[in-house]
């Protein structure tokens, strides 16, 4: 199906079914034990045998020998492959480092064996009794240092962006803001490791792993290992979260295959929690240099974005000033990205790449100049809104109610209540309230799906997305129920295996909207069939009760399919609606925070998200995707960062001890709120994203709230109190 | 983790026993910090004695009045102690400050006493290390120190005692009670348990080989105001980046010991004579020596005025 025209009324639009508080159908698997992750598939007839990695304790250089005799003659060893064992291999088109093979080193803890064992504890412990020796070179690990080599990367990245004259109008604005901030890397830190067993039936291998992207791993892993694509079968049923850092083929995979293959057994390779951040990708560090001129009622007439990042040769930037081309009015504005070569592990994507540390620095950059106005920052920004995309006016925007977001934020969170800075205590607390714009781009995914409908009167839907933990089981049945006229009980939910159609997968907040086009498309196939096969127009054809109607024919959905069943299969493909019109989702957050005088320590006391995104789907579903993400953006504001020792070259907090995320006692009260919305330029769904909306602005939020509390603005995440405690008011 | 041979010991004398017939032995109590490290073969025993067989999980008045807390008393239950809550509530809020309720309802006195630094580069075995393995270097300084020691520091390692409830004891004056493997006992007072860094950062105790920890012994309730205040990054399951244990009496005067700043739990008795004169005087005399790193200097300010907020807490 191709989707080229806006949506009128279809199906989904009855809502008996989608936009319901459903649930999650696999609630009860997971709650029981019963949904098997990656390293807990468990087949009685296959005799695993266990591995355990080895990463490389320099950051840049190359393995000039790898002593494994000792390793392999330990207990229970089966075997051990190395790096050097299998050479260079061909590195998979969306991995910007290499996974494995090879003397060359390109960052700390890259894979250069593993160790394979009847047990777990006996690969571990043989794999201490590895002995390597490398040829150590010098690398560039410290941004800041390697700013000024820094330069434009690949014109396909979009480096830079300008309309107007914006130094012209810069120079000449009376009221400016110029001002540098920092993210720093951040790692994903899901629940669940990185892990994948792999068993070789001949020259084809399954593969059960943790895998956000299914096709995107099948064809990465098939070109990493040299062989045919159709012969790899992938598995990823249930995933334990992935924040991005399963988007792309990971070397646990790799490493069972090999693995696997040596010693003649399935095998099981996870990466032990202290390998993840070094080993794997990360969120990378910016730094990023905003400037912003208004007239003195508030109009913003020049704006400008310029962020540095880093990575490996290869790699990308990451693109923090996305969101400023879109997200303000301005005449005259900028933007520009700058990559430095970097030989710390890989930088990519982590949840709202671009747009969350992008944010992180914009929001306060706004809070800012609205302070320096007098204005109020929520009016500030309704002031500087645009229905127009601000660097080409002539595309609008599909659907933007950014100001409702802010205005309903506003009314719910008490925001007439907010005091001038450093002015509100309770005891020994500093209270401070905060606000920020949501802002991210609405992406689509050409997305596959193939429908049954059997004699039982039972669909079933079969696609390789994934669930990171979204929902996206409960959505895909919700959409299946309402296009089919049965309940969700009726609809039995597959995903994530490669022998299903190839859909969107999970990312970008795409895998909502897209992977339930995608069983839309087939479901309208699979009506067209029950219809043609009952010979009914389908015009007026209505499926309703599990059954379906045409004039005064009634037929039982069951009766209908018949012995064979019937079957739809498509794919929703995307015209160019995205390029006519721009795509976004918004919110508004909301913070207060008490930051304690004497320590500086910030304690959040309440958050509240309102999000325009579109058809919700389902607000169970969706409000966890925003809180989890709201949590996210109180670590990456107050707590998280990955530690760079820039000489040794590597993130030295590199296990959950040291690399901080929230927890329970740091979150309090949350609430989020949905705007009533439906976007008929983005889906037949007429939904959006919104796993990735709900961090967007929030780490701001909180920053803008600890200035109000005390006064004093940090520019440099994490917000930690050694920023703060210089500048905090004596006490005793 | 390397292969190990295991047994259970029923009483201190076996368990002395075991310990002295296998110099490669360590004793497991909870586990919650020793087999972590045995994981990351940063302890490597060849033998585990199991001593939570030992019946050495009471607490009990001692004759001149104080409480004698067993080695294996778990934290959970030492915190939850009425007699704790009452005479050393200072003690029970260290320890609930400390770690999470699965960690403490394994964890021991003992332990946790022994609980050894959260230093990142100690528990990376591809790293230098002096404390991990002596002489090879100490590749924090210079390197990612936030977390890590002000004061007492030397040049070989600069690495902090992680325990709160150690700090506690500091504070109120305990004393370890040992049995060596010969069978000698003795009562190190806790201010000369825990060891600077000095040039053998490896050696963090004044234990003996083999020497076993029966008990830690509190003196008699010393009333005043007991105030355990814990600074860190996130709100719970940290550890300090500064914290104080305070005992402060109605007159001003008390005792006060500092953690996350040293390699033991830093108290400087000379220093608490600066009391009357408030925080600032208090916490220069008790930081008169310290080192710190560009990284860690704020510890100092934060020291200051989390004892200043101690101090007017108490003053109610
Ligand atoms: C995630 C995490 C967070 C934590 N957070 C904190 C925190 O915030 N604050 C804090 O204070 N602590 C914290 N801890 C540390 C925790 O308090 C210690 O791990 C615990 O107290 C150790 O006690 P255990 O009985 O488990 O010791 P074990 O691990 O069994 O033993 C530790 C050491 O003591 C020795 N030993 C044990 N008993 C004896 C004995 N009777 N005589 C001689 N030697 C003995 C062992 O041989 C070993 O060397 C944390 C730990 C973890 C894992
Ligand atoms: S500070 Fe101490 S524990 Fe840390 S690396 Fe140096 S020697 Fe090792």
């Amino acid at each position: 199906m191709q989707f080229d025209k806006p949506a009128t009324t279809n199906p989904i639009d009855q809502l008996k079914v989608v936009g319901k508080p459903i649930h999650r159908i696999d609630g009860e698997l997971k709650t029981t034990g019963r949904a098997m992750y990656a390293y807990e598939w468990h087949d009685p007839k296959l005799r695993y045998a266990y591995g355990y990695p080895v990463g490389s304790a320099i950051a840049k250089g190359q393995v000039t020998s790898i002593e494994s005799a000792a390793a392999k003659k330990a207990p229970g060893v089966l075997g051990v492959v190395t790096a050097l064992d299998v050479g260079d291999l061909q590195k998979g088109k969306l991995n910007t480092a290499k996974l494995f093979g090879g003397s060359e080193i390109q960052h700390y803890h890259q894979a250069i064996a593993v160790v394979v064992a009847e047990t777990f504890e006996q690969a571990r412990s043989a794999a201490a009794l590895i002995r390597v020796d490398y040829a150590p070179e010098k690398g560039a690990f410290d941004l800041k240092a390697e700013m000024a080599n820094a330069e434009t990367p690949d014109p396909s990245t979009e480096p830079d962006s300008s309309a107007g004259n914006f130094q012209a109008a810069f120079a000449a604005a009376p009221v400016t803001l110029e001002a540098e901030y920092a993210t720093p890397d951040q790692s994903h830190a899901m629940m669940e490791p990185h892990a994948s067993i792999a068993a070789w039936d001949g020259d084809e291998v399954t593969v059960w792993t943790s895998s956000q992207m299914i096709d995107w791993w099948r064809s990465d892993f098939a070109i990493t290992l040299g062989m045919d694509k159709e012969k790899v079968h992938l598995m990823s049923p249930f995933i334990g979260g992935g924040f991005g850092g399963k988007l792309f083929l990971r070397v646990d995979a790799v490493l069972a295959a090999f693995a696997a293959k040596a010693v003649g057994r399935p095998v099981k390779v996870t990466l032990p929690r202290p390998l993840i951040p070094n080993n794997t990708t990360h969120r990378p560090a910016t730094i990023q240099r905003i400037r912003i001129g208004a007239e003195r009622d508030g109009k913003i007439t020049a704006i400008a974005h310029e962020s540095w990042s880093g990575d490996l040769p290869g790699g990308g930037p990451e693109t923090a000033v996305m969101q400023t081309r879109l997200l303000y009015a301005g005449e005259n504005r900028m933007t520009a990205m700058k990559l430095a070569t970097l030989d710390l592990p890989e930088g990519n994507a982590m949840r709202a790449p671009g747009e969350a540390p992008g944010l992180m620095a914009l929001e306060i950059a706004v809070d800012e100049m609205a302070e320096k106005l007098g204005m109020d920052p929520i009016e500030f920004r309704i002031k500087n809104d645009t229905q127009v995309d601000p660097e080409n006016p002539e595309r609008p925007f599909s659907h933007r109610d950014l100001i409702g977001c802010l205005k309903l934020g506003a009314a719910k969170f008490g925001w007439d209540k907010r005091t001038r800075p450093a002015t509100r205590r309770e005891g020994n607390w500093m209270i401070g309230v905060g606000v920020a714009a949501a802002f991210r781009n609405n992406l689509v995914m050409p997305s596959g799906a193939r429908v049954r409908l059997d004699q039982e009167g039972i669909v079933t839907v079969e696609t390789d997305m994934t669930d990171i933990g979204t929902g996206s089981y409960t959505i895909i049945a919700q959409t299946a129920a309402e296009m089919m006229g049965v309940g969700v009980d009726k609809v039995a939910v597959q995903l994530g295996d490669s022998r299903f159609p190839v859909s969107a997968g999970s990312g970008g907040q795409f895998g909502a909207n897209s992977a339930t086009s995608g069983v839309y498309a087939a479901c309208v196939k699979l009506r067209d069939a029950v219809a043609s096969k009952l010979g009914f127009n389908s015009a007026d054809v209505v499926f309703e009760n599990g059954e379906v109607r045409s004039g005064n024919r009634a037929v039982a959905l069951a009766e209908a399919a018949g012995h064979e069943g019937l079957v739809g299969e498509d794919m929703i493909e995307w015209g160019d609606l995205t390029k006519t019109h721009q795509q976004s989702t918004f919110g508004g957050h909301f913070v207060e925070v008490g930051v304690d005088i004497a320590t500086g320590e910030t304690r959040i006391r309440r958050m509240l998200a309102v999000c325009a995104a579109g058809r919700i789907l389902n607000p169970i579903t969706a409000r966890s995707q925003v809180i989890g993400a709201m949590t996210m953006g109180a670590g990456g504001a107050l707590l998280e960062e990955l530690a760079v020792d820039t000489r040794r070259g590597f993130f030295v907090n590199h296990d959950l001890a040291g690399y901080e995320v929230p927890v329970h006692a740091d979150i309090p009260h949350q609430e989020v709120v949905f705007m009533d919305e439906t976007d008929p330029y983005s889906s037949p769904m007429k939904a959006k994203g919104v796993g990735e909306l709900g961090l967007c602005g929030v780490s701001a939020a909180i920053a803008n709230a600890i200035y109000n509390a005390t006064g004093v603005r940090v520019r440099h995440y994490p917000i930690t109190l050694d920023k703060l405690i210089g500048d905090l008011p004596d006490v005793a | 983790m390397r292969a190990f041979t295991y047994e259970r010991a029923s009483t201190v004398e076996a368990a002395a026993t075991a310990a002295a017939q296998n110099p490669d032995a360590k004793f497991i109590a909870g586990g919650t910090n020793l087999l972590d490290l045995m994981k990351l073969e940063i302890e490597k025993p060849s033998h585990l004695i199991d001593v939570n067989g030992i019946s050495l999980g009471s607490i009990e008045k001692t004759q001149d009045g104080g409480l004698r807390i067993g080695a294996l008393v778990r934290n959970t239950d030492l915190a939850a102690d009425e007699t704790v809550r009452r005479d050393y509530a200072l003690l029970s809020r260290a320890l609930v400050a400390g770690a999470s309720g699965q960690l403490r309802n394994k964890a021991t006195t003992a332990g946790n006493l022994l609980q050894r630094t959260r230093c990142p580069y100690f528990y990376d075995p591809n790293q230098p290390c002096n404390k991990r393995q002596p002489g090879s270097g100490c590749s924090a300084i210079g390197g990612v120190t936030r977390q890590l020691g002000v004061v007492g520091v030397s040049d070989a390692c600069i690495a902090t005692h992680p325990s709160d409830m150690a700090v506690a004891m500091r504070a109120l004056d305990a004393m370890v009670e040992t049995v060596k493997p010969d069978g000698a006992k003795r009562a190190i007072p806790i201010a000369d348990f825990h060891r600077l860094p000095g040039d053998t950062p490896h050696i963090e105790t004044a234990l003996e080989r083999g020497e076993f920890i029966t008990g830690v012994t509190l003196p008699a309730p010393v009333g005043g105001k007991q105030i355990y205040r814990k600074v860190r990054d996130r709100a719970s399951y940290a550890f300090a980046l500064v914290s104080v244990a305070a005992v402060i009496q109605p007159d001003g005067s008390g005792n006060v010991a500092v953690g996350g700043v040293a390699h033991k739990p830093w108290r400087v008795e000379a220093a608490e004579t600066e009391l009357p004169k408030g925080a600032r005087a208090m916490a220069s005399a008790l930081l008169a020596d310290a080192r710190p790193t560009e990284q860690n200097k704020f510890k100092i300010r934060l020291t200051e005025r989390t004892i200043g907020a101690v101090l007017s807490e108490a003053r109610g």
